[in-house]
C-alpha cells in the first residue's frame, strides 16, 4: 500500500476508463497543487535536462518528507501532484523503498518516468530520492 | 499526376500503428521515413555488395566504389550542380557547416570581419560561426524577419558592410517554413566580394533546388531529411572555394603521399572526405534522390503546397490556434501555440496518444525562439507521403487539446 493520497487517485483511476479522462484528471490535480512561490524558482530548485522547465523544493519536518514543485507543462504538473500524493508525508527513511514507477504502473503513467522521456519526472524522483538519502 | 496514396505504399513505416492508432507522421522537418527503395537499396549493399571504397582492386571494392561514386552524380544532378566534383560528400549539413567553418572562414577571417546570418538559422548554421567569435573574434550580424515570418532580401543586403566575408543563411525556416530569396542576397553578396553560404536541409526536401542559378558559393543538404538514410548528406561547394578551402579533417582517402616529414592531398572533393565514409548511408540516399526525382520535385511540391493550403485553412477555424509566421510561398510547415497556459510539450503529448507524431521544443533555434518570445512551440512539417486527411487528424487531436487544456 502507499500513502492514503495516493491510493485515493489509484482507486479515482480505477473507474476512469480511457486515458484521456486519466489525462484530465492528471490535468485537474495539476491545478489543485498548491502554486509554488516564484521566489524559489531558482537555478538550486530547477531540474536540469527538461525540455519543459520544472522545479523541486524538497524539506524535512520532523522526520517526514514534504516537497514543492511546479512545471510550466500542465501534464508534467498532474504528474508532480501525483508524486506529491506518492511521497509527501511518509517518513524519510520510507523515502528510498517507496517504487515510483510500480505505483505509477498502477495509473498507467509509468512511461512518462522512462528515461526517453525528457518531461523531468525521473529527474525529479532521483532528486527527491537524493534530498531524503 | 501525383497519387499520394500510391507513395504512401512504397513507404513501410507509414502501415504501422501508434498508441493504437494510424499513425500521423508529421516530423518531417526533424527527419523524414524512408522508401523500401531506399531499405532494399542498403540491404543489397550489405548483402552482395559491400567493400570498402578507393582502395582495393578487388571486384567488390569496384563495385562499391562505382555505387558510391555514382551517387556523387546523383547529388550534382539534383543541386543543380553540372560538375560532380563539386560535391562533398559528408554526414550531413552540421558537418558541411563545420568544414566551412574550419576549412574555408577560420583562416580567412580576423578580428572585427563580419558574418552575416539571419535569426531564423537552425543552430547547425549559428554554433559553428559562434566558434569563430569565441575564438578569433569574428562579428555575427544578425537580420530578422518581418512579423509574417517573411525575410526581405534586401535586409540581409544591408547588413553586408565593408567588413562582412560572408552570408550564412537558410533557404527555408525549419520553424516557421519560410523561403528565403537566397539567390538575390547572392547577387548582391558576390558584387560586394562575400561569400554566400546557404544551409539546404529543408528546402532541398520541398522545392526543386538550382545551385548554379542561386550562384551560392556553399550549399548544405542533409540526407535523413531527404528520405535518405541518417549519417547520409552533402555539401556543393563553389570550384572557387574549393581551391580555397583547406581540408577540415585528415586520414586516408584524403591525401595523395604520406612520408614522415611531409604530406600531399588528394584532388578535390576526396581532399575533404578523410576516412572511411558512410559507403551505404550515401549509396541509400542515391536510392532516395532517385526516388524523389522519379516522383518530380515539381509534383511533390505541388502536392505539399495543397497540403499547406488546406493546413492553414483548417488552422484558421481555430480561433484558440496561434500559427506562427504566415510568409507568401511559405512551405508546409507549421509552429504553433495554443492560447492559454498548454506548453508544448503538453500538446504533443495528447497528439502522440492520437498517434499524431509532431515535434516540440525550440527546433534548435534558439534566436528565432527568443526574437518569437517563446521557449518552445509546436511544429507540423509534412512531407511527400502525406494527405488531407491527417491534416484533419491533427485538428480533431488539437481540438481535444484545446478541450483538455482550456
Amino acid at each position: 500500500m502507499a500513502s492514503p493520497a495516493f491510493e485515493d487517485i489509484a482507486e479515482t483511476f480505477e473507474f476512469l476508463d480511457d486515458w484521456e479522462d486519466r489525462y484530465r484528471h492528471v490535468i485537474e490535480m495539476g491545478r489543485a497543487l498548491p502554486p509554488m512561490d516564484d521566489a524559489l524558482k531558482v537555478p538550486a530548485t530547477k531540474v536540469d535536462g527538461c525540455a519543459s522547465q520544472v522545479w523541486i523544493m524538497p524539506s524535512v519536518d520532523g522526520g517526514r518528507f514534504d516537497f514543492q514543485g511546479d512545471s510550466d507543462a500542465m501534464i508534467v504538473k498532474g504528474l508532480i501532484a501525483v508524486l506529491h500524493a506518492l511521497y509527501a508525508g511518509a517518513a524519510v527513511e520510507e523515502i528510498p523503498r517507496i517504487d515510483a514507477r510500480a505505483e505509477l504502473a498502477r495509473l498507467g503513467l509509468h512511461d512518462h518516468l522512462s528515461a526517453q522521456r525528457s518531461n523531468g519526472l525521473r529527474a525529479m524522483v532521483e532528486r527527491i530520492r537524493a534530498s531524503a538519502g | 499526376m501525383y497519387d499520394v496514396e500510391t507513395v504512401r505504399r512504397d513507404f513501410p513505416i507509414l502501415s504501422r500503428e501508434v498508441n493504437g492508432k494510424p499513425l500521423v507522421y508529421l516530423d518531417n522537418g526533424a527527419s523524414a521515413q524512408k522508401p523500401k527503395v531506399v531499405l532494399d537499396t542498403i540491404r543489397r549493399a550489405y548483402a552482395e555488395e559491400y567493400s570498402n571504397v578507393h582502395r582495393g582492386l578487388h571486384t567488390l571494392s569496384t563495385i562499391s566504389t562505382e555505387n558510391y561514386e555514382a551517387v556523387r552524380g546523383k547529388i550534382a544532378a539534383f543541386l543543380g550542380a553540372s560538375d560532380p566534383d563539386t560535391i562533398v560528400m559528408n554526414t550531413g549539413t552540421t558537418e558541411g557547416i563545420n568544414m566551412v567553418s574550419y576549412g574555408w572562414a577560420a583562416p580567412r577571417m580576423e578580428a572585427g570581419d563580419e558574418i552575416v546570418l539571419s535569426v531564423m538559422e537552425h543552430h547547425a548554421n549559428i554554433v559553428p560561426w559562434h566558434f569563430l567569435r569565441e575564438r578569433q573574434g569574428v562579428v555575427l550580424k544578425w537580420v530578422a524577419p518581418a512579423a509574417d515570418g517573411s525575410l526581405d532580401p534586401q535586409t540581409v543586403i544591408d547588413a553586408i558592410g565593408p567588413r562582412t566575408k560572408l552570408v550564412a543563411i537558410t533557404h527555408m525556416s525549419n520553424v516557421l517554413g519560410t523561403v528565403v530569396d537566397v539567390a538575390a542576397i547572392t547577387r548582391a553578396a558576390h558584387e560586394r566580394g562575400v561569400a554566400v553560404l546557404v544551409d539546404g536541409s529543408q528546402a532541398a526536401v520541398h522545392m526543386p533546388v538550382d545551385v548554379e542559378a542561386i550562384g551560392c558559393d556553399f550549399y548544405a543538404i542533409t540526407g535523413h531529411k531527404l528520405y535518405g538514410p541518417s549519417g547520409s548528406g552533402a555539401i556543393y561547394v563553389r570550384p572557387e572555394r574549393l581551391a580555397e578551402m583547406r581540408p577540415f579533417m585528415g586520414g586516408g582517402d584524403m591525401i595523395r603521399e604520406v612520408h614522415r616529414d611531409t604530406v600531399t592531398y588528394n584532388d578535390a572533393p576526396m581532399k575533404f572526405e578523410a576516412g572511411t565514409p558512410g559507403i551505404v548511408a550515401q549509396i541509400g540516399l542515391g536510392a532516395a534522390l532517385d526516388y524523389m526525382t522519379g516522383l518530380g520535385m515539381e509534383d511533390i511540391a505541388a502536392h505539399e503546397s495543397d497540403l499547406r493550403d488546406y493546413a492553414r485553412g483548417r488552422f484558421g477555424g481555430l480561433n484558440w490556434l496561434s500559427v506562427q509566421g504566415d510568409a507568401p510561398g511559405k512551405a508546409a510547415i507549421f509552429s504553433f501555440m495554443l492560447d492559454g497556459a498548454a506548453h508544448a510539450h503538453d500538446i504533443s503529448t495528447v497528439l502522440d496518444k492520437k498517434g499524431v507524431a509532431v515535434r516540440a521544443g525550440h527546433h534548435c533555434a534558439g534566436p528565432l525562439m527568443d526574437h518569437l518570445g517563446v521557449t518552445a512551440t509546436c511544429r507540423a512539417s509534412f512531407g511527400l507521403y502525406n494527405t488531407r486527411a491527417e491534416v484533419d487528424v491533427l485538428v480533431d487531436a488539437l481540438e481535444l487539446c484545446h478541450d483538455l487544456f482550456a
